[in-house]
């Protein structure tokens, strides 16, 4: 019973501190063969509109982690960067990882926030541990505002596919606001010379007995640019036909266009293309300068993942495709006759 | 230690009724969330997570012991269990909540389904889930549960191969950018990805059959949970409208139309 008193004392101490203070974020800082990820670029950007302290969090194995904290301590707004290697970490599992993240918020921890790109890593890991330190989490937010004086996060975030914006508050009534963030919602955090971000040492936290192991990993090899956070991408739909036909047809325009490439969910579901490179609400969400819709209808659940691109250019043969709703700039006619054409013209 | 039962698999399927996929959502004049007088249905990768469980029983045969569905909904959500029951589940609990209550979040959820865990007498073996609820979009209610309970999770599967002789499952992932293979231990709960395999229709036999196994009716205060919402939604508001350009004749003019936006060819 004292002992719980005690406790609670310290507890009153230290959110007397969180309040006068103002918000001490966290940022998981992904990374792939020694390059930070866009998307945490991204996420550092949103934690610096909360308007305090951010620190950002790199795992991964021993040489990785020297690479990366190197560069991370150049990145504008981070105060410090904390950095944990283990082997463990190299390919970073939920079960490895997370005991590390609850031992770093539990009691005691002075950060107020905690926050990653939406990635298929951070979606797997902050969930489970925002749960064991039962806290609610926001996913996939496109705007944040902290406001001190209450202690209270606002997001605005999309639902039903993108259908519904709902503006949410975490109230002060939540100590640690977990949310991942949108990438194409926020421009990516920026290197400068100038910066030194502090580097702590964290230890890891071994899991000797993980329920999970890794076995393989396959990723799509390309030599385009990636998906997620190219300027320009060319995306083929069902009227592809067939795998050959979407490569022969869409290759060489986005070739010329610098673009990376694009699905429906219909062509890849068809298999004319792999479903790394699905666009919509269930994969991949961009917001490029030109986005080019060949033979796609523009079903909601595509739109999802693409509306808010700069220009959209659509091709269909069907003028009541739903897609000319939302294209900026639309051409009723046969892709496989306007494609070559384009190609040709644009060579000139 | 259960000696002889260890080896059979019990299989729960949390399933959600959510706003029918195809229907074009509007929000509504209060700004508090959107129409709901309109067709539902499952959420899509709940019926995923069904057939796949139906799936592992074709595969396993009498390995798999049982196949629960439950679900934490108002009254109607009772529609959503039947679908469930007619595509092969065995029998159903429902977590009911009034139909005035605001919608619980991932994280009530995943408290209430680990109380409904806690009390099945043979235990859980795999809990599969769908990756994410199409109106909330969340995406969050697996990796909580899996959490809780201090289990194994594989997200976003495409593949679920289970050996119920060595308590584990071989479960390949979508990933950003490619695929990734895990092994993980039982009890494990999955989430599924739309490509894991294609739900089957319920059929008319079935539909009827469904209507006599039975569905248990349970509360949050039976649970012990507490599902009030723990964010504040301030308001729900349209996203702001594309104009579309309007259409242009032909490739010259859809080329006019890219340089003037500064989009030329990158090489030549």
């Amino acid at each position: 019973m004292l002992r719980t008193q005690a406790f609670s004392f310290r507890r009153t101490l230290l959110r007397t501190y969180a309040t006068a203070s103002s918000p001490n974020a966290l940022v998981f800082l992904e990374h792939r063969q020694g390059v930070i990820d866009s998307g945490s670029l991204s996420a550092l950007t949103a934690a610096g509109q909360l308007g305090g302290q951010v620190t950002g969090l790199v795992l991964g194995g021993s040489d990785e982690v020297k690479v990366i904290i190197e560069t991370a301590k150049k990145l504008q707004g981070l105060s410090s960067v904390l950095h944990s290697s283990s082997p463990q970490y190299t390919i970073p599992l939920p079960e490895t990882v997370s005991p590390l993240l609850e031992k770093l918020l539990s009691e005691g921890s002075p950060f107020t926030h905690v926050i990653s790109a939406h990635s298929s890593l951070a979606k797997s890991i902050l969930p489970r541990v925002a749960a064991k330190l039962d806290v609610p989490a926001v996913s996939d937010i496109t705007s944040v505002e902290h406001d001190a004086s209450s202690n209270s996060t606002t997001f605005t975030r999309p639902i039903y596919a993108g259908n519904a914006i709902s503006t949410v508050r975490a109230p002060s009534s939540i100590p640690i606001k977990f949310f991942t963030v949108r990438s194409t919602a926020f421009s990516p955090a920026e290197f400068s010379e100038g910066a030194e971000a502090e580097l702590k040492t964290l230890d890891p936290v071994q899991v000797s007995d993980s329920p999970s192991e890794h076995v393989s990993t396959s990723l799509t090899k390309s030599d385009r640019p990636e998906l997620g956070v190219a300027s320009r991408i060319v995306s083929g739909g069902r009227a592809l036909k067939n795998a050959e036909t979407f490569q022969s047809t869409l290759y060489p325009l986005a070739d010329i266009l610098g673009a990376a490439v694009g699905a429906s969910r219909a062509a890849v579901d068809a298999g004319y293309a792999d479903n790394s490179l699905q666009v919509g609400q269930t994969g991949k969400v961009v917001a490029p300068e030109l986005y080019m819709a060949l033979g796609i209808s523009g079903a909601i659940q595509h739109l999802a993942g693409m509306k808010d691109s700069k220009l959209i250019v659509a091709v269909n043969k069907d003028p009541d495709a739903p897609i000319f709703q939302v294209a900026d700039v639309g051409l009723v006619a046969d892709l496989y006759e306007v494609v070559p054409e384009l190609i040709e013209k644009l060579k000139r | 230690m259960r000696p002889s039962a260890a080896r059979l698999l019990n299989i729960l399927v949390p399933i959600k009724r959510a706003v029918d996929y195809s229907v074009k959502i509007r929000v509504n004049p209060q700004q508090t969330g959107i129409d709901l007088n309109v067709k539902h249905s499952m959420n899509p990768f709940d019926e995923i997570a069904v057939e796949e469980a139906v799936r592992i029983r074709e595969r396993l045969k009498d390995a798999v012991k049982s196949i629960k569905v439950v679900t934490i909904g108002p009254s109607k959500s009772a529609e959503t269990l039947r679908t469930a029951l007619a595509m092969g589940a065995d029998s159903a609990i429902h977590v009911e909540i009034p139909d005035s209550a605001p919608p619980p979040e991932p994280l009530g959820i995943a408290k209430a389904l680990r109380a409904v865990i806690e009390r099945q007498k043979e235990g859980v073996d795999l809990v599969i889930l769908g990756k994410q609820a199409i109106d909330d979009d969340a995406g969050q209610t697996g990796q909580m549960l899996a959490g809780l309970m201090g289990w194994a999770q594989a997200t976003f599967a495409s593949k679920v191969e289970v050996n119920t002789a060595d308590k584990v499952a071989n479960v390949t992932r979508e990933i950003d950018g490619g695929l990734e293979e895990l092994k993980c231990q039982l009890p494990l709960v999955v989430t599924t990805d739309l490509r894991l395999n294609e739900p089957r229709y319920a059929s008319l036999p079935n539909i009827m059959k469904a209507k006599k196994k039975p569905i248990e009716k349970l509360s949050a205060t039976d649970l012990g949970v507490d599902l009030t919402p723990r964010l504040e939604t301030l308001k729900v508001t349209e996203p702001p409208k594309r104009v579309g350009g309007g259409k242009v004749e032909n490739v010259d003019e859809l080329i006019a139309k890219l340089k003037e936006a500064g989009i030329t060819a990158v090489k030549a």
